[in-house]
């Protein structure tokens, strides 16, 4: 994102971005359903709110964390592929620091802390907001080092992609109905604000450093591997719990 | 006494409601903050450039999250559920599809993160020499494949509205969709295929997505005989396929 940390850029950035959905709101409210805003004071308030914090946020990454976070995709893999000849093992840090990297960013992602809040309050606390964000943050961690695996060794996407989908559709017939739609819906969620640009800069550094990578055709696609894990491993969250409270129900 | 009362108190409460988003924002920050930083320290060994600007950077991004949440709670969940209450109550379908294809294609448009994106895509494509290396081919394709994004979010939107209202179950949607997927896979030009298959997980962005989701959940709460955890989820599940399948459409189409 090429977000200089101009402050009256960045205000104007995010405000393009955020009233466009309030004039849409207040159009629909005041002039399709002719009804009045509920505490209107509160509600412009609470949106003047959203468009400072996402302009602080988004100021604030720009000018701490992807800097640092690109420097080091790129000294990371610079070090590897200096040495040695280019075996997969040798990537090991790589994988290690894509993991790490898949999971802080999914815990700190805002629309994740939304979503999971808001889960939380429609099952009536049967699923817990921390649970959640915790599964899909190892779901997204798992998927990132995979795919920072499949750019090292050139193996083609769509393999990955097929057999993370059959995974997904026996999963589906498994697993608890209610918890479904939201495990889908989690792989959409955590790609967003943190997770994209520093998981996009990983892959395009990683893909052009590595000898016989091409950043155009291998360096695309950590973010795909980041939308498909999650769901995966939020339905096995669900299922690892239904079986532990049927077990638990066996032994009273 | 009671009039001075009243706003100390109300103070207090506020007072004490930020701290604890505050200190939510800092936990939730903490992961990524200390990943990077031991990383930077313990691996590769180097010391941190312009220690000042980071840590303002910090301070910035923990202020941020925690504004952003608060707002969020304050205004946006509300006026969502509100509009997705009064849609379900008043029986209007036609003026609630409309409003679900322009929230979900309005809000993608605008998206900073899709417009750097198409752009970076644009150029890469115009390097591997599919398209000309002109700025102004350059610009329309990637105004061309935003378009296509955006329309593909709101019939995403349109759908799944549909599907909630219907009470039509999730996984058959996504698992056709991921078979369109892979079938488009087969033909499309292999240097859009990455570029489309990550686009499907950008679209979603931090304000669209809270915003669709208490939609959803709104409108499954309203509805007799839906669940707002079964039915009100998925929107951003579909929001999330149908790019990909509109964007191989479009590499079809244009090379």
């Amino acid at each position: 994102m090429e977000i200089l940390f101009n402050p009256v850029k960045l205000l104007l950035a995010t405000a393009k971005d955020v009233v466009p959905v309030l004039a849409l709101l207040v159009f629909f409210q005041m002039v399709v359903l002719r009804q009045p805003l509920p505490r209107p004071g509160r509600i412009v308030f609470g949106f003047f709110l959203v468009l400072v914090g996402m302009a602080c946020f988004l100021g604030g990454l720009d000018l701490a964390l992807f800097p640092v976070g690109q420097s080091m995709a790129a000294m990371l893999t610079e070090n590897v592929a200096g040495g040695s000849a280019a075996s997969w093992t040798a990537y090991g840090w790589v994988y290690l620091f894509a993991f790490m990297v898949g999971f802080s960013t999914t815990i700190a992602e805002p629309s994740l802390i939304a979503v999971a809040n808001k889960a939380q309050e429609a099952s009536k606390r049967t699923v817990s907001a921390m649970g959640l964000r915790v599964a899909v943050a190892l779901g997204v961690a798992v998927g990132i080092s995979l795919g920072t695996f499949r750019i090292v060794t050139g193996t083609p996407l769509y393999i990955y992609i097929l057999v993370g989908y059959a995974m997904v559709a026996m999963q589906t017939v498994l697993a608890p109905k209610f918890i479904v739609p939201l495990a889908y819906d989690s792989g959409g969620v955590t790609t967003s604000t943190v997770t994209v640009p520093l998981v996009t800069a990983l892959g395009l550094g990683i893909a052009s450093s590595v000898p016989g990578r091409s950043p155009v055709l291998d360096g695309f696609g950590l973010i795909a591997f980041a939308s498909l894990f999650p769901i995966i491993s939020v339905l096995g969250y669900a299922q690892i719990a239904q079986l532990v409270a049927r077990r638990k129900g066996r032994m009273q | 006494m009671q009039g001075i009362n009243m706003p100390m108190l109300m103070l207090r409460q506020a007072g004490s409601s930020l701290g604890k988003a505050l200190l939510g924002s800092c936990r939730d920050l903490a992961p990524i903050v200390i990943v990077i930083a031991a990383f930077q320290v313990m691996i590769l060994r180097q010391p941190f450039p312009e220690f000042f600007s980071i840590a303002t950077g910090l301070v910035l991004v923990v202020l941020g999250l925690t504004l952003f949440v608060v707002g969020l709670d304050m205004g946006l969940f509300p006026l969502g559920e509100a509009l997705a209450e009064e849609f379900a109550r008043k029986g209007s379908l036609l003026w609630l599809l409309v409003f679900s294809f322009l929230l979900g294609s309005g809000t993608t448009v605008a998206e900073p993160a899709l417009i750097a994106i198409t752009r970076e895509g644009a150029r890469a494509v115009s390097e591997a020499g599919l398209i000309p290396d002109t700025h102004e081919s350059i610009k329309a394709y990637a105004l061309g494949v935003r378009l296509t994004v955006a329309v593909s979010v709101g019939v995403a939107i349109v759908i799944g509205v549909l599907r909630i209202l219907r009470g039509w179950p999730l996984p058959y949607f996504i698992l056709s969709g991921y078979g369109l997927v892979m079938l488009m896979t087969l033909f499309a030009p292999k240097e859009i295929v990455g570029l489309a298959y990550d686009l499907g997980g950008v679209t979603t962005s931090t304000v669209t997505v809270p915003l669709v989701t208490a939609l959803g959940v709104g409108l499954a709460r309203t509805i007799r005989g839906r669940d707002p955890l079964m039915d009100g989820f998925g929107l951003i599940a579909l929001a999330s396929l149908t790019p990909m399948i509109f964007v191989m459409i479009f590499g079809l189409v244009v090379h």
